[in-house]
Formats: structure tokens, sequence, C-alpha cells
């Protein structure tokens, strides 16, 4: 086996079992903490015999190791359980929600990314100057408020003010045409955009820098060459790995960005989903979204390390 | 013969940003002017921050990090470079002029096979077609004794040794058939007994190109070997010009004198006596790897005796300093200590144990804490181990200031206001608060320049002297050791190859490491090199 | 020594939040739950920033709801920074086992997104304020950890602190006559953007729900209670974007001026 595949195997490997890792965590997080679950969804006023049926039906009264089990086999079968609140099927209900989720993070993925490594770019190329220095103060700016603001201020001004585009993702229906589809969530994607954009710009520069920096690129310049052919032939192929890792990690801010932002815009996703189920306290919708949201985030992870691997020149040709 | 380069009246600058000061301008090369005719060789040698370097980067109208070329011409080929533009300097750079630095390994682009690279400047400057550019690259490879020439290019950086980068890097720099080659401390971070090689390629590929060279180095018994003529800098300023054999053997300047004798220090060796330290068949190895790096190793030292441990990167001479500080217990052997049997573990020491066994570092910057003043830094020592406090402790930090030859006002001040000279004293004051019987000196003089690493030797070995304390002197130059020991272990893949007092390892007959690593140090002379070529070639024939 | 302006900024802002907070009831015009006028009446003399959406005066209530963000941020700062500089800072020194028990468990801790996790736990934790800054700063002691962990490590290897060693130093000497110093400003800088970042977590979660209950008054729940206002045109749920904006740019120009600060120190003058 060469070092590439084994270290690859050894990364996945080790995304697989930090998933089960973070089962156990999310499982335990909200079962064995303090407070009776059965208790907190009833509240104080509850009859004992209606908190002794909860209990029965959540399964409480089993083992917390069976209840893991049943619940993780579960999950592998595709079955999430059922919503405590609704009844209804949570994988059901998920399935179209997390397509809704899907689409919105895409277009914002889509827009962000390729603007990002762009400005990244630009604010290296022009170093200390005004462009650089007027795209670190829009960064310091929108890392200093949180994303519900940039919301809530875009919706204002663009949506209310303005009447560009509509102020809400209420009128949202996945089987209508794409463009109508896209008016609609253009408010939440760029706020999304902005979001993932500022921490994206910002470490795309720093990766770029540092690359710059090496006496290799100063050997290239030495040669007389372009700059053009410096960048390309010389920076370029050391940047993919680091940009690609920037990207990744930055993508991953998205799944934490997309369940404030649908709470916003009144978007029928995954993340309005979770936060619903959680002011209701209804644990399994809760275990099954945290769970969901986490195997994005692991696989995002790994995926940039997969990629940093490939990328290394040292690995893929050994000595 | 017409010139080649030729420097007027060159001033360099650059703006440095002191923390808690403004910004201001300093002046890197003050007003250097000099020539070079087509195919001589000139050296350009001094202590870092005389700005060598920065006036072979200005032949090809470079400045590094923020450094500008403020006055003055460079002329090339009878064209003033700082005149025409950057499109200019593009055509000239790797064309006419081209360039090796001091650190191959961090030069070549990781992600690029050499051979792309090599070729790169003349295919870009359309000196010849690709496939001319690949057969000359191969008769480079050959000519610099690269292995297996037709496919080393094949290869990534990261898959040849740091000698063998070295040579590519000089096969880079001479691929486009430049006028002129700026070699950049070249063979610096090398081995000596690599250098040596490199060395010779380098200047057997001088001179079978004809090409031009401007030779920038620290060392002026390297920079000897190669050049016709040599400049000696100092702070920005030439200090001397003149042929190779003038410089060395008829130096007119008290600085350039200093430079050729430096290490010249005459130390008679000692009697020998009881030991201090005894380290019976030592063999360790760091914990998680499967080589011993350290096999079977025996030495000792009397008190007030220096043993100086030589031997290249990766000899195990460092392992052996951590090994006896109990820093890494060793999985066999024994150490005895002023008659005593050491434990082998740090942890089971006694505090006597430590106080008789200080060390002293390469790097003097990190040895300090820099939140530390030099005085609580001399003074901790004296508290630790002997209780002192107040005025006594006071006094006896003035005293200790007083023995490096540092004036007690620098008791108040940081590691960071001191020079590097200066921050190596604070340490040895530092060893000696500890009133020890034996100081492990770990390449304590290799970070500095000649002269101050001098003045380092100079005070070690009147303090040895003075207090009677024993050296275990770990070193990788050859000059030092003959400088300071009475004794000597060479060291070689982690065994002691050649032990005993120095006037017998230092004698024939040889065994054939010492040899090679004796033989393999520049001496301040002329053609030393070919000599020592030449010597080898008899004795291979011989076998 | 010579403060750049731009820290001076800083500094001057974030203490006016912080004495803000502090005498909120003596600074406040009106009670935090006292309802004085209409529904979103717009700004007058006697309103400075108009009434919110039962009637209450705005400025007292972000008066009020200064003062819990900033108390609860500043809590949890306090827990996350104390949890995670101590256990990162014993890491390093002890390395081996206690070393890789710690950090692995914080790997799996920071392989969930915080906001996630936090759900996860308020979904049966009572929301009240003690659990909102225990979850918190908890949870954000992961990323301390992590920096303590490598600033301390990468000062632990310096031959300085291998010479307090040989020279027989105990653990005590080493962490805070050796390491601690070199530590310390980073880790400043670090606790200033750990709490910007407090302050954006605690108005999630608010405006989430999930965090301060009303009617107690806070800088996110201002805005969930105004938002409906948005789709009309009024502006009262986007002061707390002002207020959260202009303390965290506050906040961050202190932490960079400190940073820079420690960095230009190391370079020295030799």
């Amino acid at each position: 086996m060469t070092p590439v595949v084994k270290l690859l195997a050894q990364r996945i490997a080790l995304g697989l079992l930090l998933l089960f890792l973070v089962s156990i965590l999310i499982f335990v997080g909200t079962l064995i903490l303090p407070g009776d679950v059965a208790q907190s969804i009833l509240g104080q006023s509850a009859t004992p015999e209606a908190l002794a049926n909860l209990r029965q039906d959540l399964g409480l009264n089993e083992p917390a190791l069976t209840r893991y089990f049943d619940w993780l086999f579960g999950v592998f079968q595709g079955d999430l359980g059922t919503a405590l609140t609704s009844g209804q099927d949570i994988a059901e209900s998920l399935g179209a929600r997390f397509r809704n989720t899907l689409f919105l993070a895409f277009w914002a993925a889509i827009i962000a990314v390729p603007l990002a490594v762009f400005l990244g770019l630009l604010a290296v190329r022009y170093r200390d100057r005004w462009p650089d220095k007027l795209i670190s103060a829009v960064t310091l700016a929108s890392i200093s408020l949180p994303e519900f603001l940039i919301g809530y201020l875009l919706m204002f001004f663009l949506g209310v003010k303005l009447r560009w585009f509509p102020s809400t993702a209420i009128g949202y229906r996945p089987d209508a045409d794409v463009f109508t589809r896209l008016e609609a969530i253009a408010l939440p994607v760029a706020v999304l955009t902005l979001v993932v954009l500022a921490h994206m710009m910002r470490m795309t520069r720093a990766a770029i820098l540092n690359v710059m920096q090496s006496a290799y690129i100063e050997t290239a310049e030495l040669k007389g060459l372009s700059t053009f052919r410096v960048i390309w032939k010389h920076a370029f192929p050391n940047s993919i790995a680091p940009i690609v890792n920037v990207v990744m990690l930055n993508l991953a801010y998205l799944v934490v960005g997309v369940v404030v932002v649908e709470v916003v815009f009144v978007y029928p996703g995954m993340g309005q989903y979770l936060v619903d189920h959680v002011s209701k306290r209804d644990v399994p919708v809760v275990q099954a979204c945290g769970l969901i949201f986490a195997a994005v985030y692991i696989g995002l992870n790994m995926l940039a390390d997969v990629i940093s691997i490939l990328a290394n020149p040292r690995l893929r040709h050994p000595k | 013969m017409s010139d080649l380069l030729e420097m007027k009246n060159l001033r360099i600058g650059a703006t440095v940003y002191p923390p808690g000061e403004k910004p201001h301008d300093i002046e890197i090369v003050k007003g250097v002017s000099f020539s070079l005719e087509k195919g001589q060789v000139l050296g350009l040698i001094g202590e870092s921050g005389a700005g060598k370097s920065t006036i072979g980067l200005a032949s090809m109208g470079f400045g590094r990090g923020g450094v500008e070329i403020t006055g003055g011409e460079v002329w090339i080929n009878g064209r003033d470079i700082l005149k025409g533009g950057m499109r200019g300097l593009r055509a000239l750079r790797g064309a006419e002029v081209t360039y090796v630095a001091q650190s191959a390994a961090a030069a070549f682009n990781p992600a690029r096979k050499l051979m792309e690279q090599v070729t790169e400047a003349a295919l870009q400057h359309g000196r010849c077609t690709k496939s001319e550019a690949e057969a000359r690259a191969v008769r480079l490879f050959d000519k610099l004794g690269l292995p297996d020439p037709e496919t080393f290019g094949n290869r990534f950086p990261h898959q040849v040794s740091g000698g063998q980068l070295q040579r590519a890097m000089t096969a880079m720099a001479l691929c486009p058939q430049p006028d002129l080659v700026v070699f950049d401390e070249p063979t610096t971070a090398l081995d000596v007994t690599t250098q040596i090689d490199v060395l010779a390629a380098i200047k057997d590929a001088i001179r079978d190109t004809g090409v031009a060279a401007l030779y920038i180095t620290h060392d002026l018994a390297v920079v000897a070997q190669v050049s016709d003529h040599i400049m000696v800098l100092r702070h920005g300023e030439k200090v001397e010009y003149g042929t190779a054999e003038q410089i060395i053997n008829a130096p007119q300047e008290d600085y350039t004198r200093a430079l050729v004798t430096v290490r010249q220090i005459d130390h008679p060796e000692k009697a020998p006596a009881e030991p201090v330290l005894t380290a019976k068949n030592i063999t360790a190895r760091y914990s998680g790897t499967r080589y011993d790096v350290l096999k079977d190793v025996s030495i000792d030292l009397a008190p007030g005796h220096t043993l100086a441990v030589v031997g290249e990167s990766g000899s195990g001479k460092s392992t052996l300093a951590r090994v006896i500080t109990g820093l890494l217990p060793p999985s066999e052997g024994q150490i005895d200590f002023a008659g005593r049997t050491l434990s082998p573990a740090l942890a089971g020491r006694s505090r006597e144990d430590l106080r008789e066994l200080q060390m002293i570092y390469q790097m003097a910057d990190v040895a300090m804490n820099p939140r530390q003043t030099v005085g609580t830094i001399i003074g901790r020592p004296l508290e630790f181990y002997f209780g002192m406090k107040g005025r006594k402790l006071r006094d006896r930090v003035a005293e200790l200031l007083d023995k490096i030859e540092m004036a007690d006002g620098f008791i108040d001040r940081y590691p960071a206001e001191l020079s590097g000279g200066q921050k190596q004293r604070v340490c040895i004051a530092r060893a000696l608060a500890a009133d020890p019987k034996l100081i492990i000196c770990d390449e304590v003089t290799s970070a500095l320049d000649p002269l101050v690493a001098d003045g380092i030797l100079k005070l070690l070995l009147d303090l040895q002297k003075k207090e009677n304390v024993a050296y275990l002197f770990i070193t990788h130059d050859l000059a030092t050791v003959r400088a300071i020991a009475d004794s000597i272990a060479v060291m070689y893949q982690g065994k002691v190859v050649r032990y005993g007092p120095k006037s017998e390892v230092l004698a024939p007959p040889f065994d054939d490491y010492t040899d090679l690593l004796l033989s393999s140090v520049p001496e301040m002379k002329l053609g030393w090199l070919e000599e020592v070529l030449a010597h080898r070639k008899m004795e291979s024939a011989g076998h | 020594m010579r403060i750049p302006i731009a820290a001076l900024i800083g500094l001057i802002l974030t203490a006016f939040y912080f004495l803000m907070a502090i005498f909120a009831p003596l600074l406040a015009p009106y009670g935090m739950a006292e309802v004085v006028g209409g529904v979103w009446e717009p700004s007058s003399d006697a309103h400075l920033l108009g009434t919110d959406n039962i009637g209450r005066d705005l400025l007292s209530r972000m008066i009020y709801g200064g003062r819990t963000t900033i108390f609860i941020a500043t809590a949890a700062t306090i827990l996350s920074f104390t949890t995670g500089s101590v256990l990162g800072f014993i890491a390093a020194v002890l390395g081996g086992w206690a070393d890789q028990v710690l950090s692995r468990f914080v790997d799996l801790l920071m392989s969930i997104p915080t906001l996630i996790f936090a759900l996860v736990v308020l979904s049966v934790m009572p929301v009240t304020v003690p659990v909102l800054i225990l979850v918190m700063g908890l949870l954000d002691s992961t990323r301390v950890y992590r920096l303590a962990r490598a600033v301390a490590v990468d000062i632990e290897v310096m031959d300085f602190v291998e010479a307090a060693r040989l020279r027989g130093e105990g653990y005590r000497w080493i962490i805070f006559r050796e390491i601690l110093p070199n530590a310390l400003s980073p880790l400043v800088a670090e606790m200033g953007l750990r709490f910007i970042f407090m302050v954006l977590f605690v108005s999630t979660l608010s405006f989430l729900g999930l965090g301060v209950q009303p009617p107690q008054a806070d800088w996110g729940g201002i805005v969930k209670e105004n938002a409906d206002g948005i789709v009309y045109g009024i502006g009262a749920a986007l002061y707390p974007a002002v207020a959260i904006a202009t303390l965290a740019i506050s906040v961050n120009l202190v932490a960079d001026w400190v940073l820079n600060r420690t960095t230009s120190l190391k370079g020295g003058r030799g």
C-alpha cells in the first residue's frame, strides 16, 4: 500500500470513528443530562400519570445502552424515529427540508467560493493598498455582526425599503421553477455569502501570502519570469491545498449560518425545523437534525484533509 | 578585457519598524564600487549585516523584503540595469545573470520536477529549444557529479539530498549559459565533508563554462579556494579589495588581518588527570524510534579539562549531551560524576548533581526567557541553589557580569536589548552562577560571527583557568576544536570512532572517517582545495 | 507607551459599554419592562429611540439589554478562559497520556458545530442564565484549550524552559514564571475575540428564543421581539445591530493592538 493510500484510509477511518463517537455524544447529551426529559416536555404542572406514560412512550424505562443501539440501528436503516409533538415520521419530514437546505447552501457556496478566492487574490495583489484595506475593513465589519442581524439589515434595506427582492422566503415552493425559487432565496443567499465570504477571503489572503513569501517564489522572480508565470507555475500549484482547506472549513461555517438564516427568512429548511423543535423540546427531532448537521460538518472537514493529502507532492511522490 | 559588471557608488536602504519607535530608514550598503571582468570570480566576504548578499542581489536589480536600491549605478554588459525598468530587469534575470541560493531545499518549488525548474529560465528567455536545454541540463548534472544524470531531472526536490539539491541549483543557474552567476553562501548549510565536494563541483563548473561569478560567503577559507579577487565588507562599506593571494597572504587592514587569523588561538594540551565525569558504554534511542542514536559510547573528562566531541549532523553528539544531562535516559550504560553514579533520569538526580553540571546552548536567544531581566536570569541559580537574596544577590550578579566582561549596567536589561555575543556571555554567567564542576557547551559559537565567536572562546578558556571547570564541548567545527580542546572524541553515526588526547587524535595514522573529516575542513591558504582533491585521488588510486 | 489612535478609540468605546452595563439602572430613563407608550412609536424627546412592540421605551430596553448581554458574555468568557487555559497548560506541561486524553476529547467536542451542540443540549436543559453561561463557557473552552496548549507547547520546547528543568525547577515555577509570562499576550488578545464571539453567540441564542427569556431584555431578544416590524418598514430591531457591531469592533481593535505589541516584543531590538 502506498503511503498516500494508507494516509487516506486512516483519515477516512478517523472520520467514521468521529461520527460514531459524535452519535454517542449527541445521544448522551440529550438523554442523560440533568433534568428529566419527560418533565421538561410536559412542564411542571404535568400529572404523574402523564409523565409515566410519556416515559413509557420514549422508552425511558429501558437501559440507556439498549435505547442508544435501538436508535443507532434505526438511523442506519433510515429510520430516524417519530416526532413527539406531531407524531410524524422524522425521516419523511426531513427529506424535503434537507433538499431545501441543500438548495440554499449550494447557491451560497457557488457564489461565495469563487468570489472569495478572487477577492483574496485581489487583496494579495494590492497588498497594503486601498483594495486590501477596504477588503479587510468589510471583513472586520461582517464578522462583528451576528448572522441574523446581517439578515435583518438586508431585509430592511434591500427588501422593505428598496423592494429589490422579496423580504422573506415565505413564498418559497420546492416545486416552482428555478427562477421563482432563486428570487425567493436571493436575500438568504446574500446573507450566507456575506457571512462565509469574510472568513474565506481573509484566510485565502493569508494562505496565498504565505506561499508568496516562500524562497522558491524569489527563485522564480530571479529567473526573470513574468508575474503571471510566477503565479501560475510556481505559486498556484502550492496554493491549491491551503485554498481548498480554507474553502472546506468555511463551507462548514455555512452549516451553522444556514440554521439562523432560515429562521430569519422563514425558509422551510432543516435549520428552521431544528430550532422549532428545540423550543418544543422534541428530543428525537433534535437528535436527528444534530446528527445530520454534525455528519455534514465532519464530512467537509474530512474532505479538506483528503484533498490536502492528495495535493502534497511529498506524499504523492514518495522517496 | 572589458568589464562585465561594474557597480558605481551603490547605495541600498530599507525602512525598519522598531517597536515603540517611529519607522525610519537605514542604509545597508553605503556607497560601494567595484568591477568584475568576464570569466573572473569575485569573492564578497563579511560578517552578518555586512551587506554582502544585498550587493549580490543588487547585481540583478533585486531587493529582498522591502530593501531598495537608493543610489548609484549597476552596469552589466555596458547597460545601467537600474535604468531599464522592470522589463529590462526581467530580460536580464535568469538570462545574463543567474542566482544560487543558500538553502536549495527552500529555493526549489516542491510541486515541480527538477528538470522543469532547471530548464525553465533558458526556455522562458528563448535561449534554446526544449531538447537542447534538457541535453544541457543532463551534461551539467553529469559535470556536477549528480547520480544518474539522465534521469536525475525526473525527481522532485524532496526526493534528493541537500548536497545534491545544492548542485542541482548550480545546474539551474548555469543552464541558460549566463555571463554572471551570483552564489549566495552556497555551501554554508552543508556538512563539511559534503561542502568540499560541492565546492569542487562549483569550481570546476565555473572554470569549464568560463562564466563570471560573485561568490558570497562569511568563510574566508572557502572563498579563497574559488576566487580570483576578494572584497572584504563590513557594515555596508568596503574594507579592502585585492587579489585572493594578497588578501590571504598580505592583508592590509586590521579587520582583514583579524579575519585571516581567526581561530588561531594557541591552547597547549593539559596533562591527563583523574576524571570528574565518566560515561561508560552508553547506548540510547529516542522513544518511538527503532534505531539507537548512540551505540556503546564511552568517554571521560578530567577537572578543568576540555573534551571536544566532534561530528557532523546526525552523528549523535548532541544526543550524548542530552544523555549526560539526564534529559534522555540511556537504555544501557552508566554515568559517574564527581565520585558518584548519576541517576539515568533527570527526576532522580539530587539538587547538588544538577548544580554541578551546567549547560550552555547554541542559540542564546531562545536559551533565555525574553520576559526576564539579565539580573533575574543570572540571579535565579544563586537564589535557587544558594538561597541568596537582596544586596548579596545583586552584588554576586554584578561580580559574575564582571567575569564575563560586561558592565553591571546590564543587570536591568532584557535579552532582546543585547547583541548576539552579549547574549551568549549572559548564558555563560548563568552557568557559572551555579559554581559547577562541568559545563556542557552545545555548539555555543556556531551561531556567531567568527570574530565574536573568537571572543567567546577566549573568555571560556580564561574562565576555565580561573574556576577550574571542565567543558564538554560539542561542535562540528574543527578549528574550534583545535583552539580549545585537551582531548577529542570523533563521532560518526552514533559511535565514537576516534578518541584520545588532542595531539594523538589530530596526528596520523588516521582512520578513514577522521581522515575525511579533517581533510575536508577548508584551510586559509590558496590552492588547498586542489591539494586535497589531488591527494584523495592519489589515495584512491593507491587502493 | 504610545497607544495607537485605533486602539484608543477601541478602549474608550469598550469602557463606555461596560460602564453603561454597570450603571444601567441609573442611566435608563424608564424601567426595563415598564410599558410607557404605544406600539412602535417613532423616536421623540420622551423616547429617544422610540418604543418597542408592546410600548416599552426602547432606549431603556437597549441599556438593560446591554447589561444582560455583556454580563452573560463576560461570565462565559471567564469560565471558558479559566477552564480552557488551565487544562491547556496542564496538557502541554505534563504531555504523554494526560495530553492525549484531553486533546482527543476536545477534538471530539469540536467536531460538532458549537451552535448545533448548544441547541442539542438546550433542548433538554432548563433555559436559565446560569445554564446558558455554563453551556456557552464550556463549549467555547475547547477553542481556548487548543490555543493555550499550542502556545504552551511552543514555549515548552524552548531552551530556556529546558534550562529551568535542568536547574531542577518544579512545575509551579515552570508554568507561572517561564511559560505564563510569555503566553499572556496571545491569550489576552484571544480573550477579546472569545468575548466578541460570546456576545454574538448569546444574541443568536436569544434571537432563536433559546437564550435569555422575556421579559428580561437582551440585545438578541430585542431583535426577536421587534423583528415583525421590519416588514412594515419599522427599524426598531436594527438598533442592537449598531450596539453589537460597535462593541465587537472596539474589542477587536484592542485585541489587535495587544497582539501586535506581543509580536513586536518578540522581535526585540537586538
